[in-house]
């Protein structure tokens, strides 16, 4: 199975102070890889410099065999690779419908507004709405007045709409009830399945992470200090004492 | 109106239809009013008008955007002094027709524009205060630049404006102040046919995704920089246009009208008049104008010392308009445009709910309701 995501060597931080050191990572297509590690180990950092948030100082990141080199967040959007952020991002002051239009806008060019790419565009926004029909209830109010579970599906929609092939999603299940956070994880495993969608998964939920999982990472104060199957990870009595508390 | 426009909405009139409709309704009143009223208010309307492209184009850069501009009076005096010189140029060559003046407004515009550029390419980078204190020296050092370059434009003392005289086809008697109320209510109402157009489509969905949530709108693949900076080079030539009018109905330029007081004027104005709303916008800019004017007349009424009137005639507008300032935004932290939508909200629930209300109450001589049966 060919490598989708190869990272090498990669250091990244804020204001010069690196958080990350030496991140060397390989997540092949189709696969869900999770990254696990307590508070402040550096995951949500490690998905800001996949995505262009931030800036890495050294390494090499490359997706389906090119170099992204120092590509801004919008074009790696355009490349395919979507990041649904900590804290979820949804736009307050924009309807559920403008919220997932805004996901796919890149798609329709400056000139495209009335073209076939909108009609694709509003397809992508339909298939939203019949995996999380909940959206397609509330598509005309804005997002301030969505749940926490609403807004989580109103953020992986709005990526989803993207058409990313790398997903990188950062604590999906932060206050999400248990059964809402099965649903999410379901989901995910389906999409993968059904459409080799590739998943970078941050997670502080450690057995929905590892369950649903191919492979997995366990990252401590910045550094890989295990990585693998994730079935052996789940089993390795000293690896889950020392780092995933259970 | 409102309801009239919820209808239109629903039967899903285009956007661009719904906005030409509503301009042309607001150009036949308001040209209907110019005759209405005499040549002193005539004038009045048509500031205001030169007010409300800068403070329309502003209100979409703060209130959409989140980028905030303390220089657009610099970029005003960018439009007025390009129009002044364009228009200079015309009657030293003999030229002499009303479609000189629709070309100077563009090339203030344009020059405006470029300005409007510079300075966005170097806001893009920059957030909240920051921004703040580079427009900041904008609007300070821009107009000092007319004093450095004397020769070019003639330093403090300014330049006058040639201007085309009022068409013959309007008759001898037409005033020139209804002459000008027109000019700069037809460009007060391409700006905000322009910006109503831009704000409802997708870039004003990415700029308002821009300021709610910057991080959002970039992982959504929104070019972040690039929306900033187009915002304020849209901006810069609703300002640009708003100087050239300026210029036009004072029929000269000079740095004194376009000091650091105007940006605060135009920043007063959106947010007394609600920022984010192009209707907010119109407010602001008319009570820029009918504020002076009353403070004008509430002095001249007075019984004060001719020292004591002298001072405050320059002052007391600016103390009534920061007055108003502080308690609009304790009564209505939307400006005039949300307090008066609360008002319409309010007065349409009460509408609504009052037919239906009667409903439930029986008449005298109806059936008593039959009972509700439950088949739980």
């Amino acid at each position: 199975m060919s490598d989708l995501l190869e990272v090498e060597g990669l250091t990244a931080g804020y204001h010069g102070v690196p958080v990350l050191h030496g991140i060397d990572l390989r997540v092949p297509a189709g696969t869900i890889c999770a990254v696990l590690g307590a508070n402040g180990a550096g995951k949500t950092t490690l998905l800001r410099a996949l995505s262009g948030l931030i800036r890495p100082s050294t390494g090499r990141i490359a997706f389906d065999g090119a170099d992204l080199g120092d590509l801004a967040t919008e074009r790696l959007v355009r490349r395919g690779i979507g990041h649904v952020p900590e804290g979820r991002g949804v736009i307050a002051e924009l309807t559920v419908e403008e919220n997932l239009m805004l996901g796919g806008a890149w798609r329709l060019g400056w000139a495209g507004v009335w073209g076939a790419a909108r009609a694709g565009l509003r397809r992508d926004v339909a298939e939203v709405y019949q995996l999380f029909p909940p959206l397609a209830a509330r598509r005309r109010q804005p997002g301030h007045q969505l749940s926490g579970g609403e807004r989580q599906m109103l953020a992986l929609g709005r990526a989803l709409v993207g058409r990313p092939r790398l997903l990188l999603l950062d604590e999906p299940s932060l206050g999400l009830a248990p059964r809402v956070v099965a649903q999410t994880m379901a989901l995910l495993r389906q999409l993968c399945e059904q459409t080799r969608l590739t998943v970078l998964l941050v997670e502080q939920n450690v057995r929905s992470a590892l369950s649903i999982a191919d492979q997995g990472v366990v990252m401590s104060l910045g550094r890989v200090v295990a990585a693998g199957d994730a079935r052996r990870l789940a089993d390795d009595a000293d690896l889950r004492h020392a780092y995933l508390g259970f | 109106m409102t309801g009239w426009l919820h209808s239109c909405r629903r039967t899903s009139v285009p956007t661009l239809a719904r906005h030409l409709i509503g301009v042309a309704v607001a150009a036949v009143a308001l040209l209907g009013l110019t005759y209405v009223l005499d040549p002193f208010h005539d004038y009045q309307l048509a500031t205001a008008a030169a007010y409300l492209c800068a403070a329309a184009g502003l209100t979409v850069l703060i209130g959409q955007n989140g980028q905030l501009s303390l220089g657009h009076g610099a970029l005003m005096a960018v439009g007025a002094y390009t129009l002044a010189m364009v228009q200079n140029q015309f009657g030293d060559h003999g030229v002499i027709a009303q479609w000189t003046v629709v070309v100077s407004l563009a090339a203030g515009v344009v020059t405006a524009t470029l300005a409007g550029t510079v300075i966005g390419l170097a806001a893009a980078r920059l957030r909240g205060p920051y921004l703040a204190g580079l427009t900041l020296v904008v609007a300070i050092a821009l107009p000092a630049v007319t004093t450095v370059f004397s020769g070019v434009f003639h330093g403090d003392q300014g330049m006058s404006v040639f201007l085309p005289p009022v068409p013959d086809q309007l008759g001898v008697d037409f005033p020139m102040e209804r002459w000008q109320a027109w000019l700069a209510v037809a460009a007060a109402l391409l700006t905000l046919l322009a910006l109503a157009n831009l704000v409802r489509g997708r870039f004003g969905r990415s700029m308002r995704a821009i300021r709610d949530n910057e991080v959002a709108a970039s992982v959504a693949g929104i070019p972040v920089a690039r929306v900033q900076v187009v915002a304020f080079v849209v901006s810069a030539a609703c300002a640009g246009l708003g100087g050239g009018m300026f210029a036009v109905l004072a029929q000269s330029v000079s740095p004194d009208a376009f000091t650091l007081t105007l940006s605060l004027n135009l920043l007063l104005a959106v947010v007394v008049g609600g920022s984010g709303s192009l209707a907010g916008a119109v407010w602001g800019s008319l009570l820029l104008v009918l504020l002076r004017y009353w403070a004008d007349q509430l002095t001249g009424g007075l019984a004060l010392s001719a020292g004591l009137r002298t001072r405050l005639a320059g002052n007391l507008p600016l103390a009534v308009f920061g007055l108003l300032l502080i308690v609009v935004m304790m009564a209505a932290p939307g400006g005039v445009q949300g307090l008066l939508s609360r008002a319409g909200r309010w007065v349409g629930g009460r509408l609504i709910r009052r037919p239906s209300h009667r409903a439930e109450v029986p008449a005298p001589d109806a059936e008593p309701p039959a009972p509700v049966v439950s088949h739980s």
